[in-house]
């Protein structure tokens, strides 16, 4: 998909280098429904399928009755486990070489309510809707684990790889002198993307085409060639626009196969999109959590020692560790220390990654633990964190390579006022309001992967950036148009960047906030060479008006070339490659170690498994947030609304900070919804979520959400990325929640620590 | 969603006639009816559109009361100028309802046709029982996921909640439904569940809303809408209070007082034990509190709605006091 950059006529017009204010260049089109998502296009002969879905939690298929289905208007396949074609099973995300053993999309065996039974595929929607409804299940039930809370969950499965441990935690926390110990629960929470899941197939021989939302192109594509036999070439993956991931859109999914099957199958192309309520089933939210947060401080809240242990639940034949401890080992200098992790397998989907996993309930624990900690003590809250404060990595015992959490600390408090809080709970109120102002930390670790790009000079002057890197509204199309057009010295206006083609140069998964840092990189290093061409074309080609010149360099800037001393000619791009007879200059550019095999680069964007360990040489790399909220609490009715949010941040260089800005609030405002709102309600007798669509899981309106203020006080960190940014998209989530926790404590005296704090909690 | 004819009607009378017939269904701003067919419960064979029916859609306010037709937007009557001067809480009970693209084509008559929230009544396919839609299946909600159910009019048949906001301003203020020929109050339109939770209207086949007639009241004159939630928009009642009141000259007594419930019940759910117990007397906080909790008297929870039982009386003693502080 090409996106034009287009004019403004405002400040940011102005704004067309790196870390300028450039408006996003998606905008327009997706305002005016231009921009045409995956499933929306209009394919010859398209047909439709839906699928039918388990009404049980545990047991087996006994029978599927399709007579009736079969004979309904315009139904052209039923596909069940018996009639589905086989599949092989696919590797994992790290790209473990899978069992060798076929993989059926279509499930015999129920482990979940609402997993995929059967589908229908019809001529048109509506009749594949209409035949759905007449297939007949008849099951065997077996005993259901509902979740965490159930009795016959037991304690799980210790993940080893989760425990870490320094000093000794036990004993330290024994001879302590102030001692804190309290659990902290998260619920089911789901990603609720406004685009819902979907896809269309389409297979011409053995090459097959999928339109489908992504998160990680090439990964889903291997998934794909991996299920169907394929070579990976053979397939390919378009995903122009995504309408909100949140972490759910990175994986090729069972419904995915569904359909490629059903096209390979009918010899059509097949739509598949799932209906609201089957996104809170067909794969997995963030896992349910439990935290126990122990601390032993001396009598000024100097930390001694932290015990911490952790629980989130996962499905009855997958596995989703939700890292709890991440947070924990890593935000407070401790000389004692001790966290670890078990699962414990439930009937549910399995868990999957939403925004901050693992960070988002870990700093929920330690963020609202330092909290009573510093009641406890009878200091303030944002003292008590300074007091802590962590000089080096505590886990990793490395240098912080940028470490802006004091400042963001200092700046967040300076703006909020926290230095007028009344300290005591219940202290401050309007009327019936309580007022109270609650602080927390977040982080989000650096995560450093791989990608590559075009950079073509083209014919009239313009630049055409290509990768199959998407940008699913966090502004991948914007930034590196930014970036090719600082580095080759043309306006911002003339950069095409093509993205979400898996025929384009290859990236990993946009996943962990780690896009940005890894494509501006690839671009910067594709555009350099792009231009080192095109000034070694000027100074070099006999034909070019600056041979004469016999200069070392030239300089490019808005498009147009001239000498450093502006004492020779002055040509356009376009005018010069006329000149010298070239129709286009194209150069490639990747984050690859050098030497980098064939076999090095598939694994490296079809894998997670190559990716860089943020501690990895002599830094710890993250990024780092303080939450500053005010909380009005209806004395009466326990309704908690947000009333002011301040947020210091430190994600490095902003390469945009228009964009920046706009998913930090994002983030915080998810973070408002996961505090007071969201939670996936399970009938226990049933095992099955029954707020299952957006009237009934709330996330919030724009009535729930304040002025938001976000303040960057990060600096350059070149240790993380090639232009020294660091992660946004994930961190801005992690803390709001504990901050809101925290400020509805100082509001009302009662400590909530079971997400989401409702009304209830508090009458 | 299944097949079905689709039919204009050719005016009121022929709507009427048409949408009496078995599996007939009366279509107009379709905010219910269509959410309901894509959850597999409506199953309408035959949808009589009567959208473009002259003559449906007035507001009129006089001094006897306001006549709303049934076709008038959501929208439009909570932004009538009379209607906020004369109604208020009527025009505030609209405007917190759902969002504003769903008022914008919902109407009034609609409105009052709107059905339950319970999940388990809007998911046939992994609930079959529900006596609601399956009379005599059993009801799901029972022992099951409760939070948002009933509290007061339930039976042991159904708990489901009412959902609506602007049908307790109506019950509070003895608003008269009009059904073509016969006009009932809208106390009486709704019904209690019982054993036939499935009958929830005293419509009756080849009836139609017309319009909904709002008698002039100096308590709806000095009324309000206070409606709580856990989100500040778009979300159903956690719990909600129509309250209207008339003093005195004296500016304390009560005169009249008018108090009915929303979120908590199975249908707009007229408090008269508060209204009799403070009127007469002069409005004072701690009264105001200790009658507010007969507006529960008799309510039974079912474990996570319990709150409910809670909170109702705290929003009408809020809503009563303030009305009380406008004197």
């Amino acid at each position: 998909m090409t996106v034009h950059n287009i004019r403004h006529g405002d400040a940011s017009d102005g704004a067309e280098a790196v870390g300028g204010r450039l408006s996003r260049v998606d905008g327009p089109a997706k305002i005016t429904g231009a921009a045409k998502y995956a499933v929306e296009q209009q394919l010859e002969g398209l047909a439709y399928a839906v699928l039918v879905e388990s009404t049980i939690a545990s047991g087996k298929v006994r029978a599927i009755d399709t007579k009736a289905a079969e004979a309904a208007p315009g139904v052209l396949q039923v596909l069940t486990p018996d009639t589905i074609i086989s599949l092989r099973t696919a590797s994992d995300w790290f790209g473990t070489p899978p069992p060798d053993k076929p993989y059926c999309p279509l499930a015999r065996d129920i482990t979940f309510s609402g997993q995929h039974v059967a589908a229908i595929v019809a001529e048109t929607f509506e009749q594949a809707v209409a035949a759905a409804a007449l297939v007949k299940l008849s099951y065997d039930e077996a005993p259901s684990i509902v979740d965490l809370s159930d009795a016959k969950a037991g304690d799980g499965i210790p993940i080893d790889a989760m425990t870490k441990e320094w000093g000794d935690a036990q004993a330290a926390f024994a001879s302590a002198p102030v001692r804190i110990c309290a659990a902290y629960n998260t619920p089911r929470e789901y990603q609720a993307p406004m685009e819902p899941h979907g896809l269309i197939a389409r297979w011409e021989g053995d090459q097959l085409t999928v339109w489908e939302p992504s998160q990680w192109l090439d990964g889903m594509a291997r998934t794909y060639a991996e299920w169907f036999g394929v070579p990976f070439e053979n397939v390919r993956l378009v995903s122009p626009y995504i309408g909100g991931g949140f972490g759910s859109k990175a994986l090729a999914l069972s419904h995915g196969a569904v359909a490629a099957c059903a096209a390979k199958m009918l010899g059509r192309p097949v739509r598949l999109v799932m209906t609201r309520p089957q996104t809170f089933t067909g794969y997995g939210g963030r896992a349910a959590t439990r935290q126990t947060v122990t601390i032993g401080a001396d009598a000024q809240g100097k930390i001694q020692s932290i015990v911490h242990r952790g629980v989130n639940e996962t499905s009855i034949d997958g596995m989703w560790v939700e890292p709890l401890g991440s947070v924990t080992s890593i935000m407070y200098a401790t000389p004692n220390f001790s966290s670890k992790q078990n699962v414990v397998r439930v009937n549910s989907v399995v868990p999957g990654a939403m925004r901050a996993p693992g960070e988002n309930p870990s700093a929920f624990g330690i963020e609202s633990a330092i909290d009573e900690l510093a009641y406890e003590v009878g200091i303030d809250p944002l003292e008590i964190r300074l007091r802590n404060y962590a000089e080096q990595d505590p886990y990793a015992k490395k240098a912080w390579s940028t470490r802006q959490l004091r400042e963001a600390f200092a700046a967040g408090a300076e703006r909020f006022g926290w230095s007028k809080r009344s300290p005591e709970p219940r202290s401050m109120r309007d009327g019936n309001q309580l007022i109270g102002w609650g602080v927390a930390a977040g982080t989000y670790p650096v995560r450093r992967a791989y990608g590559e790009a075009i950079v073509r000079i083209l014919a009239d002057g313009s630049v055409e950036v290509e990768s199959s890197s998407i940008d699913m509204g966090q502004g991948t199309y914007t930034i590196l148009a930014q970036t090719a057009a600082e580095t080759v010295g043309v306006r911002a206006d003339d950069v095409v960047v093509k993205l979400g083609d898996s025929r384009f140069p290859r990236a990993g998964v946009t996943g962990g906030s780690r896009l940005a840092g890894v494509m501006t990189g690839a671009v910067y290093k594709a555009a350099t060479s792009a231009l080192d061409q095109l000034v070694g074309l000027a100074i070099s080609d006999p034909r070019s008006p600056f041979h004469a010149l016999q200069a070392n360099t030239l300089v490019v800037a808005n498009g147009r070339i001239g000498s450093p001393r502006g004492d020779g000619p002055d040509v356009s791009i376009a005018e010069l490659l006329k000149s010298v007879g070239r129709d286009h200059i194209e150069a490639t550019g990747d984050t690859m170690p050098a030497n980098s095999t064939p076999e090095d680069r598939y694994k490296n964007y079809t894998t997670i498994a190559m990716a860089l360990p943020h501690t990895e040489g002599d830094y710890s790399r993250h990024s780092w947030c303080a939450h500053f909220i005010e909380v009005h609490v209806d004395e009466d009715f326990g309704t908690v609304r947000v009333s002011r949010v301040v947020s210091a941040l430190d994600s490095g260089r902003l390469y945009n900070p228009k964009l920046a800005e706009s998913q930090w609030k994002g983030g915080i405002i998810m973070g408002i919804g996961q505090a007071l709102l969201e939670e996936g309600i399970v009938d226990r007798r049933h095992g099955r979520i029954v707020n299952n669509n957006l009237a009934d899981y709330l996330v919030p309106t724009n009535a729930d959400i304040p002025d938001i203020e976000v303040i960057s006080v990060g600096i350059p960190d070149l240790h993380s990325s090639v232009l020294g940014g660091k992660g946004v998209g994930e961190l801005a989530i992690v803390g709001v929640a504990p901050a809101i926790a925290n400020a509805v404590f100082h509001a009302t005296g009662k400590r909530v620590r079971d997400l989401p704090i409702t009304l209830e909690k508090l009458i | 969603m299944r097949d079905f004819s689709y039919l204009r009607a050719g005016s009121i009378d022929a709507a009427r006639q048409a949408a009496a017939l078995p599996g007939a269904m009366l279509l107009a701003g379709g905010t219910t009816l269509i959410d309901l067919a894509k959850c597999g419960v409506a199953e309408p064979e035959t949808l009589v559109d009567i959208t473009h029916l002259k003559g449906l859609d007035s507001i009129e306010v006089s001094e006897r009361g306001a006549t709303i037709g049934t076709l008038a937007k959501m929208g439009h009557v909570a932004d009538h100028a009379d209607i906020k001067s004369r109604f208020p809480a009527v025009s505030e009970a609209l405007w917190q309802a759902a969002s504003a693209q769903i008022r914008n084509m919902a109407t009034i008559g609609g409105n009052l046709m709107q059905r339950t929230r319970c999940p388990y009544f809007r998911d046939p396919s992994n609930f079959p029982a529900c006596n609601k839609r399956e009379p005599g299946s059993g009801c799901s909600a029972i022992g099951g996921v409760t939070r948002g159910h009933a509290v007061l009019g339930t039976s042991d048949a159904c708990i489901a909640m009412y959902p609506g906001d602007l049908a307790v301003a109506l019950v509070a203020f003895d608003a008269i439904v009009h059904l073509g020929q016969r006009q009932i109050p809208v106390d009486d339109f709704f019904l209690l569940p019982g054993a036939t939770p499935d009958k929830e209207h005293a419509i009756e086949p080849g009836e139609m809303i017309t319009a909904i007639e709002i008698p002039s009241l100096a308590s709806a004159r000095r009324s309000t809408y206070l409606k709580i939630r856990d989100r500040q928009s778009y979300e159903f009642a956690a719990a909600s209070a129509a309250v209207g009141i008339e003093f005195e000259a004296d500016g304390r007594t009560i005169r009249d007082l008018r108090v009915a419930l929303g979120g908590v019940a199975t249908k707009p759910w007229r408090a008269r034990a508060v209204e009799d117990a403070l009127k007469g007397k002069v409005l004072e906080p701690d009264a105001v509190r200790a009658a507010s909790l007969l507006a529960v008297e008799g309510a039974v929870d079912h474990g996570a709605n319990h709150y409910k039982i809670e909170l109702a009386p705290r929003v009408v003693a809020r809503a009563i006091l303030k009305m009380g502080e406008t004197a």
